[in-house]
This record gives C-alpha cells, structure tokens and sequence, in this order.
C-alpha cells in the first residue's frame, strides 16, 4: 500500500491535474483512502491508471454503501490494484442524495448521478449495474443500465438502508395472535 | 438484450479471436451459411432472418445452477450472448446489516456455497483487521488446513460437473466419491458437512479432534493418486482434447482488463495469486507453486485446477507437520466466547458471555476491503463498521460474478457446444454472482 | 419330478372344484388368500411408481450440490430407483426443490411445476424451500408452499443425504398410498393443538372450510395461494 506520505504525494499529483478534486485522504488499518469529489472521479482513475509511476491497471471492485444518517448519504467505492507493486489504493466518492435536499420522493428530486468508468476499466459493468440495482445510483455513460439482481419491474433500491428488509414475522405462542395465517 | 447481425471479420479479430482462418468450426459454419443463403433463390434472406434467439433458461441441466442465458445464434454458432442474473439472489447483504457480527458468518458461508471456508475467512479477517484483534498461530493454520481443503474439494465438484457437461459422465463419481472423505473430515471437526461455521473472528470454534491429523495424513496420500487416476482418464482423451483444446480463448490483457482473477487468469498466462502476492493468515510459511497456462484455453483451464489440487495436498501437509501448539482462538474476552468451564466459576466470564451473546461485541467505526484468494479467484469482503453491534454495510466482492463477464468474450464466435463447455471451465458459482 | 407334477395336478383339480362351490364366504376368501396375491391394479400401479420415481434436475443453491451427492456412490439413490434424473418436467415425477426459492425464480419454478404430468409429487429440499430458511427478507419467498404445493419437507441446511433419502422414503409410502400418520395419531395425542385464537379452544368449521378450499383449489392449479 502506498503509505501515508506516498498517499500525500497521489493526493498532490491529482490535484495538479484537476482542482478541488481530493477531499480528504486517509490512511486507516494500512489502507490509503482517497475521498474524492464525484464530479472528479474520472480524472482521479485516469490518473492512477496511466501515470507511469502509480500504474493502478486492475480494478478489483467497484461497490457503493448508504451511510444513512450522514450526509452526504451514498459512496462509490472503487479498489484499485497495482498488479506490479502490488499496492492497494482505495478511491471513495461521496454523493448527496437529491431526494433529502427538500424531502422529495427520488422520483421527483432524482438520482444521485455519477460518471460511469467502464471505459477505463471494462471490469465495472456488472458491478455498476448492481450499484445501481441496489441503491439508485445512475452511472453516467454506462452502455447498458438495468436491473441486474432484482426482477426488471421491480420498484425500490433494496440495500438503501430505508427499505424495510421484507420478509415475515416468524411464528412464536407470543405473536401468533397477530401473526395471520396464510388460509385467512 | 443486443440488437445486433452477424458481426464483421473485423470486429471479431479485435476480440482475439479469428475464426475464418484459425477456428475450423466456424469456417465450417460460415461455409454453410453461404451456402444456404445461395440456394435460396430469389429475395436474398438478410442475416437478421437467419439468427435465431434462444433463451437458456434459468431451468437448465447445463449453466450450473440458475443462469440465465439469451444466446443469438446463427446455425450453430454463437453471434451474441446476454447473461440474465438474480435468480438466486437472497439478500444476504441486507440481511448481514440486520444481525449482530457474529451471526453474520452462517449468512456469508451461503453466498458461494462451494467455498464456505473463503467467505468466512474473508469476513472473520476483514473483522479481526478493522478491530485489530491477533489470532493465534494455532488458529492460522487451522484455517490454512481447511481453507485447502475446501479448496480442493470445490476444484472436485467442478471436474465432476464439467465432465459430465462435456460428455465424460464417469468423472462425477469419482471426483463425489472424494469430495464425501473431504466432507467426513469437515464432519470431524466442525460436526456438519457443509455450511460449518468453523471460523470465528479471532480464530477458529473448537480444536480439531483426536484422530483427525491422519485421518487428513491418510488423505493427503490418497489424493495424488487419484489426481494422476483423473489425468489418466481425461488428459490425452481424444475427445476431451479436440472439446477443449483452443476453445474460448480470450487474451491475458483482455482478462485483465474484464476483471477476471483466480484460475482463469493464471491460465491465461498472468502469474497473479493472492496466496503469494499479499501473503495472509500464514501463507508465507509454505512452499507451493502457482500452476500458470499458456494459452488460455479450456484445456488450460483444465490443467490449471488439477495442479492447483496438487499443491493444496502440499500445503495439507505442510500444514500439518508444522502446526503449532497453543490456543485456537483469540483469548480477548471481548470478542471472543470465554471457554464454557469458565462459566461456573468466574463471574467476569459469565458477564462477558452474556453480553457476546445477546447483544455481540461492538466494532469501531470504519470501513476496509479485505481481498482472499477463492477456488474461483479474488474475495474481498467490504465492512462498513459504525461502533454498533450491527455492521453498517457488508459486501462480497465476488470471484464468480467478475469472471462471468468474460464468457461473452469466450463464446462469441463459437459454436453453442463450447459456451456449454466454456461456462463449465469459467467455473461459475450462482450463489455467489446473486448474493 | 413325475411325482410332483401329478401332485401339481391333483391340487389344481381340487382347487377348481373347490372354487365351483364347495367352499361358501369367509372359508373361500381364506383358502384364497393363502393361495393367490391379491391385489388392486391401483395398488400395482402405486407401487411401480413409488419405486421408480424420475426426479428432476432442480438444484438451485447449496442443497443441490447435497442432490448430487445423493446420486454418487455414497448414498446412492439407485438403491430406490430414484437414479433417473430427468432435465425435463414433462418426463420427470418429483420435483425437489433444493435451494432458496428468490422471487425472481418463484414464477420459473412455478411454471416448471405445471408443465410436469400427473401425477407428481414436490419435495422441499432444506429449510429454504421449506420455509424461506434463514433468509427472512425482501427477496427470498418464505416457503415454497406458498406458490404450489408440497408433498413432504425435509429440513436442514443443507440437509444430509441421509436425510433426504429419509424423506424419499416417506415419499414412497405416501404414493403406496400409506400415508404415515402424523405424530399426533401415532401418540395418541390428538386434540393438544393450540388454537389459541379461537375462543373455544377449537377451529370453527368455517376456518377448516376454507383451509380446505385454499388446498384445494392450489391443488387444482387456481395459479397463486395468498
């Protein structure tokens, strides 16, 4: 892993390109973390991709996460992997979700919107369907966005953290009163 | 789904593939095709007419387990191919967010339900790191031990399945009659055959029993002898050889590009395996190889799996010969259950046990991504940990459902008899492409 | 050998002047019964199918890769005759249902189930299928039964191979026509049910009439239940 002083010297590098792009780096259990503003996070790939000294070719994982109560509410993850040093560097982008700003349905406000790195790294194609499938998230320029687990028609973004897990209420003495029964 | 005719000679050479020189089958098919559109007089037939779209349903004997497939044909072979996922998808990481830690590893060993160790690994390490818990020696290479083993018996059910795909139906006996002394050795230790939950964050349940290093011994020196009864029977098999050989070849560069790890890689040529490369848990004690391939193609992938049982057998006994005394799991009373004699006597222990038990432990807040090397190739686990007992987030970073991006690669261009064969060598797991 | 033939003889004589009339009611279904194995066709034919069951190629998750085991030499499943596993339903009696049931395959699994002849039977394989298993959430159906019948459950996660042989034994008889009693029969223990809901300790007939009505009418393919 790049440590905290080589993270200082990415984080220089990238802002060199593109400002206002790094917001925080932070170096936590021998992992180097980059937050980064969304709008930026192509450059920040393309840069760790192509400049010869980091060399991050492989793309091990692009995943998202809802952090709820904080704002901003959704982060794109996006690992990347240098094959020849064999370094890990993590790439976070945080985005605001539209629908909280002034309490709108996401139908109305919109999705949180971020540019798509399929053609950095074709690996991301599923993984950013399922991005989407499960959260929401829309990834700009992606050649092919639908549902990837759910059925197509299906409506909500499961892994939010305000969908209700579903399921139902499994049967004890205590609540099989209010428990109905499946021929009533 | 695509929308697209047969594509141009130019297109398909990008891809690595040519099939108008190199690949007989499709010369043949395209002889034919010429040929019917000739002998069709009259309005010439457009080649959208003459492609037709099947839909490998979920229900299929074939793509192990419930995929999907809308594969555009043209006569025989494959024009384009749309992989349909989620028909096993459960939930597991909505569900992972609703349970206490500690519950969440039975929900994590079902995802890739071959490879039940791996995922518990990579969920108990991506835990032990974010709390900074050691686990013990002892603890290390049980893990070892039965990590390899799974191991080998996943690389068995695949040889087993994807014979009989391609034909050589007797291979499923012999490689399940392995796979159930495997799975009596994970009887032994953990008491269940599959779906153990054996590894705890900070090591391992309970201690192996006694008796149960040579039962693994005796194992271990039965296993290569089967390994060469496997090679006698499929290597040089004129058939297996003329299915296998050059079919679904997709360059190092293209396979790394899309993301693909673990023995599809290696056999393309690119000598990456996370067991040496980032060395975890105790890898670096051992003294194995990494089978790599030249080609990429299915015949490779083939070899690279039976090597790979081969040098887990070493490991095994690697492992045992050099494992250490001393406890098997962590002793911090605060993540781990203290030992049940405890209970009756000590009541630190018994406040400890109550409150692992009904409320679990609480993690602080962050969040790390811990990759593993699986039968299938790269886990990582991603927890997102916020000082509750509960994980904020957890996600697999699975091998299968990277590595079914590359089957398009692979069977375009082909005949539909491969894309059964390439999907047995991609190796796919659907629990783990549907989470 | 010329001995026994004219012995043979003598008995086959008797006998049909027995059968002309010599021996009334009771004596002649005895002597007959010693003498012959009777039997109904529906009892042939039960047990021609229950013995040679044709299941299917169903395996969805974890518990299908136990389904195969049970065809390796272990626990070989030819010693019920139950080996032929058939990929397609139109050829296949049993259904088992061996894996979490999600509810994007629930319709598959649905339409698999009618396209198979009668008669057919289901076997939910673990818990899962049983009854939606450890998955209680958004995506995994709570229970095959809840979308198309099911002749017998067998839990576990994943089962043992032992235990679903166990189960296709169960089968077995229930197709020879021989349901096992339930626990409840077998101890003598009928009436310790807990209707709780009810006041008077029991269900009312229209409760059991329309439970009775809901199986049937799943049974009679009325698509969905509830």
């Amino acid at each position: 892993m790049p440590d905290a002083p080589g993270l200082e010297l990415i984080a220089q590098g990238i802002e060199e390109g593109r400002q206002n792009t790094v917001i925080e780096t932070s170096f936590e259990h021998d992992r180097a973390t980059l937050v980064v503003n969304p709008e930026g996070v192509l450059h920040v790939l393309t840069w760790l991709r192509d400049t010869p000294e980091q060399g991050y070719t492989f793309l091990a994982s692009v995943h998202a996460a809802d952090y709820l109560p904080a704002t901003p509410r959704f982060a794109v993850h996006y690992e990347l992997l240098c094959r020849e040093r064999v370094e890990r560097i993590h790439v976070k982008a945080l985005l605001e979700d539209p629908a909280a700003a002034n309490g709108d349905s996401p139908s109305e406000a919109g999705l949180p919107e971020i540019d798509s790195c399929t053609e950095l790294f074709p690996t991301a194609d599923y993984q950013e369907r399922e991005a989407d499938d499960f959260f929401g998230i829309v990834f700009r320029g992606h050649p092919d966005l639908r549902r990837i687990a759910m059925p197509d028609e299906y409506v909500g973004w499961p892994q939010r953290r305000d969908f209700p897990i579903g399921g139902e209420p499994v049967l004890y003495t205590h609540n099989e009163i209010e428990a109905p029964r499946w021929f009533e | 789904m695509a929308d697209e005719t047969f594509r141009d000679e130019a297109e398909v050479t990008e891809r690595g593939i040519d099939p108008f020189t190199e690949d007989p089958a499709a010369r043949l098919a395209e002889q034919i095709a010429e040929q019917a559109e000739r002998e069709l007089e009259g309005p010439g037939l457009e080649p959208e007419q003459e492609v037709l779209t099947i839909n490998m349903g979920p229900h299929h004997p074939a793509t192990h387990g419930v995929l999907r497939l809308i594969v555009t044909l043209q006569g025989e072979q494959v024009i384009d191919l749309v992989p349909v996922m989620g028909y096993l998808h459960t939930g597991i990481e909505k569900s992972c967010e609703d349970k206490s830690y500690w519950k969440v590893i039975p929900f994590v060993e079902r995802m890739d339900y071959l490879s039940y160790f791996f995922q518990m690994e990579a969920y108990c390490g991506c835990i032990e790191r974010l709390v900074g818990l050691e686990i013990p020696p002892r603890a290390k290479y049980l893990r070892i031990l039965h990590m390899e083993l799974d191991r080998i018996m996943s690389h068995l059910v695949w040889l087993g399945t994807t014979a009989l795909d391609i034909g050589a139906i007797s291979m499923l006996w012999y490689c399940f009659r392995e796979r159930d002394r495997i799975l009596d050795l994970f009887e032994m230790s953990s008491g269940q055959r599959m779906h153990t939950r054996y590894f705890q964050v900070g090591g391992v349940f309970e201690d192996i029993p006694a008796g149960f290093e040579q039962k693994v011994r005796a194992f271990c020196e039965e296993m290569p002898v089967r390994i060469d009864q496997y090679e006698a029977l499929l290597d040089r098999n004129e058939i297996f050889l003329h299915r296998t050989r050059d079919v679904g070849v997709v360059s190092r560069e293209r396979m790394l590009e899309l993301g693909v790890t673990g023995p599809l890689l290696r056999a393309a040529g690119e000598p990456w395996d996370l067991r040496k490369a980032e060395p975890y848990l105790a890898y670096g004690d051992f003294d194995f190889k990494i089978p790599i391939g030249t080609v990429g193609d299915g015949y490779d992938r083939y070899r690279v799996r039976l090597q790979e049982m081969r040098e887990s057998v070493r490991i095994i006994e690697q492992c045992l010969d050099g494992l250490p005394e001393g406890p098997w799991i962590a002793d911090d009373r605060k993540y781990v259950l203290p030992p049940r004699d405890e209970l009756s006597t000590s009541m630190e222990a018994l406040i400890h046990h109550f409150k692992l038990v009904t409320e679990g432990y609480r993690v602080p807040p962050g969040e790390l991504y811990y990759p593993i090397e699986s039968p299938r190739g790269e886990l990582g686990c991603f927890v997102v940990a916020d000082g509750s007992s509960k994980p904020a987030r957890v996600h697999f970073r699975d091998p299968s459902f990277v590595n079914l991006q590359s089957l398009r690669d692979m069977s375009v261009g082909g005949l539909i008899a491969d894309l059964i064969q390439n999907l047995g060598m991609l190796d796919p797991i659907i629990g783990g492409v549907d989470r | 050998m010329e001995v026994e033939r004219q012995s043979l003889r003598a008995r086959q004589l008797r006998a049909r002047d027995l059968l002309r009339g010599d021996l009334e009611g009771k004596d002649l279904e005895e002597y007959v019964e010693e003498r012959l194995l009777t039997t109904t066709l529906e009892n042939v034919l039960n047990w021609g199918r229950s013995n040679a069951i044709f299941p299917m190629t169903f395996g969805l998750a974890c518990c299908a890769i136990e389904q195969i085991s049970l065809v390796t030499s272990r626990y070989d499943i030819a010693r019920f005759g139950a080996e032929a596993f058939r990929a397609t339903p139109r050829q296949a009696d049993l259904l088992i249902l061996s894996g979490r049931v999600s509810i994007k395959m629930a319709p598959v699994v649905r339409r698999v189930y009618d396209q198979m002849l009668e008669p057919r039977w289901v076997m939910a394989m673990g818990a899962c299928s049983s009854s939606g298993g450890m998955f209680a959430n958004y995506a995994v159906v709570q229970g095959a039964d809840k979308f198309m019948p099911v002749d017998i459950h067998v839990p576990g996660c994943p089962p043992r191979p032992e235990a679903v042989l166990h189960g296709l034994n169960k089968l077995q008889r229930l197709i020879r026509g021989r349901p096992d009693l339930g626990w409840r029969q077998r101890y003598n223990a009928v009436g310790t049910e807990e209707w709780a809901r009810f006041e008077s300790g029991k269900p009312t007939q229209e409760a059991l009439d329309r439970a009775a009505a809901a199986i049937r009418s799943v049974d009679e393919g009325e698509g969905e239940n509830a």
